[in-house]
């Protein structure tokens, strides 16, 4: 069989589709996020993860992993993060926020909703930035002394976010279609 | 449209309770040190002198190399001068928290600052 460099093709399947238009809509979060200016570094509202909830709760966690790792990768690119710090620590927060979710995601869906979860994954998220910090950039305890303020914005911005996931997954419609409302 | 409350199951309010309680646990982290009451300078592992952050004052400590100068402010202490070749417990400036320490590791001489609340007696001071 003779390779043809005119006829490579992928095959592009629906789910394929599916996560890379989720992903189109968490990198857009995440550029519109980066130009709302942050007391601190790392905290965020965090709103790509919205969408990371729907896709868990919807697709399953599979996709969910698929859309956060390609958010995290194509979204440092587009605001010119990628391989410095902050993707480092963007990384390891979802990384941790992911394997939260493994778990969250098992809770029964009957008295645990979306808010449970982003809750979790906010916790989880700030815990694995705050654990590379310390690990790997600021090696000193001075940097446990933020994680009050980390954690009260991770409760905030998780219920946040939680509410504004179930509200779209309650609604139906994530997709902006014309006409809505 | 549903209501917002409608959205939140009844576990969410316990997880959002949980997470609440670990924020307030967490809070007092942020204020562990304390307020520094006084800078202690120690030479080879020996207190050496202890000095009240509440009075500005100069001191030299002799060490291996030579003299360190130690300089207290109101609040606040550092090592003003060390004869060490990298100068690092010089570049560390103010110490203002408690716990803090600055090392100058090839002179033996230390300065640490203690807060009201440290681990060994500091109420006989």
């Amino acid at each position: 069989m003779t390779a043809s460099t005119t006829e490579l093709s992928l095959r592009v399947s629906a789910d394929d589709r599916r996560i890379a238009r989720y992903a189109a809509a968490a990198i857009a979060l995440t550029v519109a996020e980066a130009a709302i200016p942050s007391p601190l570094p790392g905290v965020k509202p965090g709103l790509a993860n919205i969408v990371i909830l729907i896709v868990l709760l919807r697709h399953g966690w599979r996709e969910a992993v698929w859309v956060s790792l390609l958010r995290v990768v194509a979204g440092s690119l587009a605001i010119g993060q990628f391989l410095a710090p902050g993707f480092f620590l963007s990384l390891a927060g979802t990384v941790c926020s992911l394997a939260v979710l493994a778990a969250a995601s098992r809770l029964p869906r009957a008295w645990f909703g979306p808010v449970s979860q982003s809750i979790c994954a906010a916790f989880a998220h700030i815990g694995g930035q705050v654990l590379l910090a310390r690990l790997w950039l600021v090696p000193h305890d001075g940097v446990f002394y933020l994680v009050p303020v980390f954690a009260a914005s991770a409760l905030l911005f998780g219920v946040v976010n939680g509410l504004a996931a179930a509200r779209f997954l309650a609604d139906g419609t994530p997709s902006v279609s014309p006409g809505s409302k | 449209m549903t209501s917002w409350r409608a959205l939140l199951r009844p576990g969410d309010w316990l997880v959002a309770a949980l997470a609440a309680a670990a924020v307030a646990v967490s809070f007092p982290l942020l204020w562990r040190g304390g307020p520094a009451e006084k800078a202690v300078v120690k030479r080879d592992g020996t207190v050496v002198a202890e000095l009240p952050l509440n009075i500005t004052k100069r001191i030299e400590v002799q060490g291996a190399l030579g003299t360190s100068v130690i300089e207290v402010r109101p609040g606040r202490a550092r090592v003003a001068a060390d004869p060490g070749p990298r100068q690092y417990c010089v570049k560390q400036g103010w110490l203002t928290q408690a716990n803090a320490v600055a090392i100058c590791a090839p002179n033996h001489v230390t300065l640490a600052l203690v807060g009201a609340k440290a681990s060994y007696d500091s109420l006989n001071y």
